[in-house]
């Protein structure tokens, strides 16, 4: 889709597994993808597919030594992250890379004030004297929209509401002017009237700051709003990576098929049943063998069952993991149809 | 509508005691749910929807009186529930029941489906012998699309969509008149939910249930009720059919709920946005005259000193606002304050 | 805050009147006569009823606990049957002071300690450190502080004859009590800032820490210690009443002149108003240390006060 030096992000193989009692659980299974200097890439997909797990490990945020990368490099601006000592990792978190987390309830230091809390970062990367920091965060406070930012750094997360929280988060995440801010369902936990602020918060920042973004979400209507371009992933896998048109409008993979059908609109009238995708996900430690939709997969043949696809790229830049969209398919349905 | 609604809900009110003070008095109280009320008639679905905190629990709640509500009337098939004793009342819930949103923390981890189901009927004294009730259990289960062979199984063997099943079937198992389901699905990925929602769907044909749906998620909504009621900080601001609600809504506030929702239309050209600035203010001082206007686009003089009340603007379309108390008005034409 | 102060205040009123009326009723409850206790076992019936007049003991129950708070209030707890000196006196002259000194000493061994050992643990879970340190902590809860005491002298005073053995006269005197009171507390903190650690280094906000580069230092002393003390805190307020009980225990051993031994030898000389006195004036000292503590615990975790 793109030539390789304008990405600010390339992903190649990506995997990352945790250790259990109960065995390995390969929560991100051989992910590719990559992020376009100033785009926006979205990440959506079932709960337990490996959306955060994979922006967890781009900043190797993963606790060890229950979860470990164990395959894979991650390209930052042209160089592997995975090869990074500690201290030079923690100079590119909250720096180059930035991230928002769900929970604005509970992804703030309930012990230290908003202005602390965001002048941490600045005096971390930026050396900047406790004062200078301070000014800069109530700067940082304006910038997202809070009013009377003099009196809101002084306060402590409890005394802010939930949409007032995840504009602060903001404001920690944008201190530093960051090239990359990955943000894992920024607006999941907020009413749909705050989320709205926030998400027209977060692409007027992107665009004042050229920021690049990577936003997870299970929300096809935000990425629909904020992506260029979609990763849908799949029990650790992507299945399909798409230009946002195309996921929405006229996707491939049956796994995306089977999901924006089964999404209830607003904006559509219903009569009788919503289209389903029957049956659930498959627990972590008893994946298929071949496709990994295939227990689920209204059009699973035999090849699917016993064979995993791989990610092919279509004419037009796309691409899908599915059997129906190799030579493989068509072949076989001529030996079908020849057979009878 | 000549005919008796099955739930009649009349002014009422829940409001939460709020202690401080040296001596830890009563000083203030949050209104939760303040003086609302609406009618549900027998097989149809209503959901109410509205922001959180708007006090969509709090109304599921009272009804079935596990909060006892400030004031009001709960009439459920002609009867008065807040009239009633304890005894009765525990006899009445085996009419009235509540699916809530998380499904694993109301059901026991150490009683096997089984158990917790035979529990429910025990209770109400269904079935006369064990092996009439294991009966009864397993069609249940079998209903909701549970296989008999998992009926020994403990809920942390479960999914999360069949242990909302399974919160269905326990809600089913004494044939009950009335469901509220509080935010039944909002926990499921959408690929689970539609299949909760379309088995929701097919138990009110085979049963003629009656669903009171809280949620959120105006899909949802609009894809499963027949009526819907709009909340705001504690009061109806509009109550409609669900097509009237989506194709014409007339309350500011739902207007701005509506347009706020991220679309996944990509034809459709962008649509002119409301974005209300600010919070929703909170419950414990809410603003004089109509609750909105500290955030209401189209805010008048009198807005923030008379409190508007539910008007009817069409056929099955009531709205409380000043603007349209001569009947709907055509937004388009409508200059919005800055 | 102010008003929390004040309702917490006043919270002790319901609490002071169930020490004193404990204190005073205990008089009546134990078996005997106090009168006849009091006046020795070898006077007669006259004198016995002269010392029941003097004690006021013929007057209604509710005069004489009336009266005897309102002495209290006014520095007056009655006047010692052994040394025949106040018993205010007795207390506030010296013993209480040097308990004092045990028991805070004993607290800031068991505070530093026991967080010393917990972060470590904590932040080398399974390690070898932590293993080893929470099996020494659990030794440290369930050692008898007697048994502490005596085989402390037998080690460290009798065999390598470092420290005195008895007396509170210099810092050595005072190194082995203090160890031995403080070891309990040091343990107990231990494990609790072990598990509050391991719970807070969990949560969202750590991970937040992390994303934006703190070092894992800052991480752990700025971020996680300061909300993994807000248990801690009233561990230690509940402490400092253990600390008082095994003031007893430990003055004895080391034959320190404390307040707990004032107790004991009251005990043993049938000295009432003695033992009365000791046990209010440390069940006051008691109550204003966990108001102190509760005050404490508010300015930790601001987000109780808006409640
Ligand atoms: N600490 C852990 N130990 C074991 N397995 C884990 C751990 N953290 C995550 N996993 C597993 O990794 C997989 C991917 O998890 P991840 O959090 O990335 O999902 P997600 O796509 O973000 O889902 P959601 O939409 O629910 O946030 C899941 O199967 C999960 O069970
Ligand atoms: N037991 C209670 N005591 C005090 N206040 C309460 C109590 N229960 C609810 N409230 C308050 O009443 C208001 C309405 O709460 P309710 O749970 O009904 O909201 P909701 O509409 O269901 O919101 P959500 O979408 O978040 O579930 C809120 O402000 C809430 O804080
Ligand atoms: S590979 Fe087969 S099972 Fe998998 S999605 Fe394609 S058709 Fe379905
Ligand atoms: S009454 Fe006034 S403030 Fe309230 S919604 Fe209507 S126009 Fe807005
Ligand atoms: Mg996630
Ligand atoms: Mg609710």
């Amino acid at each position: 889709m793109s030539k390789s030096n304008n990405n600010i992000l390339e992903v190649k193989n990506l995997c990352t597994s945790f250790f259990t009692d109960e065995g390995e659980v390969k929560a991100v299974d051989g992910v590719d993808f990559f992020i376009e200097k100033g785009k926006t890439v979205g990440i959506v997909g079932e709960s337990g597919s490996g959306k955060s797990i994979t922006s967890l490990s781009i900043l190797r945020l993963i606790q060890e030594p229950a979860g470990k990368i164990v395959n894979g490099e991650i390209i930052f601006k042209g160089e592997n992250l995975l090869e990074k000592s500690k201290k030079e990792m923690r100079a590119i978190r909250g720096n180059n890379i930035s991230m928002i987390f769900q929970e604005p309830m509970t992804s703030l230091n309930p012990t230290m004030t908003c202005g602390e809390q965001i002048a941490e970062s600045i005096r971390i990367h930026q050396k900047l004297s406790r004062k200078e920091a301070k000014e800069k965060a109530i700067e940082m406070l304006k910038l997202v929209g809070i009013p009377s930012p003099e009196k809101r750094v002084k306060q402590y997360p409890f005394e802010l509401s939930g949409g007032m929280r995840q504009r602060v988060m903001i404001a920690i995440a944008l201190a530093c002017n960051p090239e990359l801010l990955i943000a894992d369902e920024p607006t999941t936990a907020l009413d749909v009237t705050i989320q709205a602020q926030i998400l027209d918060l977060i692409r007027k920042l992107q665009k004042e700051l050229g920021t690049s973004l990577m936003i997870i979400t299970h929300d096809l209507g935000v990425v629909a709003e904020m992506c260029e371009t979609v990763a849908v992933m799949y029990c650790g896998k992507i299945v399909e990576y798409a230009d946002v048109k195309t996921i929405l409008t006229n996707p491939k993979h049956p796994y995306t098929i089977g999901l924006l059908n089964s999404v209830p609109r607003h904006d559509q009238h219903y009569e009788g049943d919503l289209p389903v995708i029957k049956g659930s996900v498959p627990s972590p430690f008893n994946l298929p063998k071949g496709c990994r939709f295939a227990t689920r997969c209204p059009h699973a043949r035999d090849i699917c069952h016993n064979q995993l696809p791989e990610l092919k790229t279509m004419d037009d830049g796309n691409q899908v993991r599915c059997w129906i969209h190799t030579d493989v398919w068509e072949k076989q349905e001529e030996e079908v149809a020849s057979n009878s | 509508m000549s005919k008796q609604p099955l739930l009649e809900v009349k002014n009422l009110k829940q409001y939460f005691p709020i202690k401080g003070g040296v001596l830890g008095r009563t000083v203030n109280h949050v209104k939760a749910v303040d003086d609302i009320s609406f009618e549900v008639y027998e097989g149809e679905t209503v959901s109410i929807v509205g922001e959180s905190g708007c006090g969509k629990s709090t109304t599921g709640r009272a009804i079935l009186r596990l909060d006892e509500p400030t004031a009001g009337e709960v009439n459920f098939d002609g009867e008065d529930l807040l009239s009633l004793n304890k005894s009765k009342m525990r006899e009445k819930r085996k009419d009235l029941q509540i699916i809530f949103q998380d499904p694993y923390a109301s059901l026991n981890p150490r009683q096997t489906v089984g158990q917790i189901i035979e529990e429910v009927l025990k209770i109400q004294n269904i079935g006369t012998s064990s092996k009439d009730r294991r009966e009864k259990i397993i069609s249940l289960l079998e209903t909701v699309g549970i296989g008999a062979h998992q009926v020994d199984r403990y809920p942390h063997e479960f999914s999360g969509g069949q242990r909302q099943r399974i919160g269905i079937a326990r809600a089913l198992s004494v044939n009950p008149k009335l469901i509220i389901c509080d935010e039944a699905v909002s926990a499921l990925d959408v690929s689970i939910q539609a299949q909760v929602l379309n088995l929701l769907k097919e138990l009110q044909r085979k049963f003629q249930l009656t669903y009171l749906f809280i949620s959120h998620d105006l899909g949802v909504v609009r894809h499963i009720s027949d009526r819907i009621i709009v909340m705001y900080l504690g009061k109806v601001v509009e109550i409609s059919d669900t097509q009237s609600l989506f194709e014409n809504p007339q309350h500011p506030y739902t207007r701005a709920l509506l347009s706020a929702i991220p679309s996944m239309n990509f034809e459709e050209e962008k649509r002119e946005r409301i974005i209300l600035t600010g919070d929703v203010p909170s419950p414990i001082d809410p603003p004089k005259g109509c609750r909105f206007h500290t955030r209401c686009p189209y805010k008048m003089e009198r807005c923030a000193i008379e409190e508007p009340v539910l008007n009817s603007v069409s056929d099955g379309q009531r709205v409380a606002c000043h603007l349209v108390e001569k009947g709907a008005v055509d937004y388009t034409k409508i200059p919005v304050n800055s | 805050m102010l008003t929390f102060i004040i309702r917490r205040f006043l919270q002790i009123i319901p609490v002071m009147i169930g020490v004193t009326l404990a204190v005073f009723l205990m008089m009546h409850l134990i078996p005997g006569d106090p009168a006849q206790i009091m006046a020795g076992e070898r006077a007669d019936e006259a004198q016995v009823e002269q010392m029941r007049e003097n004690l006021g003991l013929n007057d209604p129950l509710h005069e004489q606990y009336l009266r005897y708070v309102g002495n209290a209030i006014q520095g007056d707890l009655g006047t010692s049957i052994r040394t025949n000196r106040p018993v205010v006196n007795e207390i506030f002259d010296s013993r209480i002071w040097i308990t004092i000194e045990l028991a805070f000493w004993g607290t800031v061994l068991a505070v530093i300690f026991g967080l010393i050992a917990g972060i470590i643990s904590a932040t080398r879970k399974y390690s070898f450190a932590d293993v080893s340190l929470m099996i020494v902590a659990l030794f440290g809860m369930s050692m008898p502080n007697f048994w502490l005491g005596i085989m402390l002298i037998y080690f460290f005073s009798v065999n390598l004859g470092w420290f005195p053995i008895v007396g509170w006269e210099s810092w050595k005197h005072m190194v082995l009590p203090v160890i031995t009171i403080g070891s309990g507390g040091a343990a107990i903190i231990a494990r609790m800032t072990r598990s509050s650690m391991l719970e807070v280094l969990d949560n969202d906000y750590i991970r937040t820490a992390h994303a934006k580069g703190v070092s894992e230092r800052l991480v752990v002393y700025k971020h996680a210690l300061r909300n993994a003390l807000i248990p801690v805190v009233t561990v230690v307020g509940l402490q400092f009443g253990t600390l008082l009980g095994g003031a007893v225990i430990t003055e004895t051993v080391f034959a320190v002149n404390g307040i707990g031994r004032l107790v004991v030898d009251a005990i043993k000389a049938r000295d009432f108003p003695m033992v009365q006195g000791a046990i209010l004036v440390c069940a006051v000292a008691f109550v204003l240390v966990n108001f102190l503590v509760d005050i404490a615990y508010r300015l930790i975790n601001k987000r109780i006060d808006l409640n």
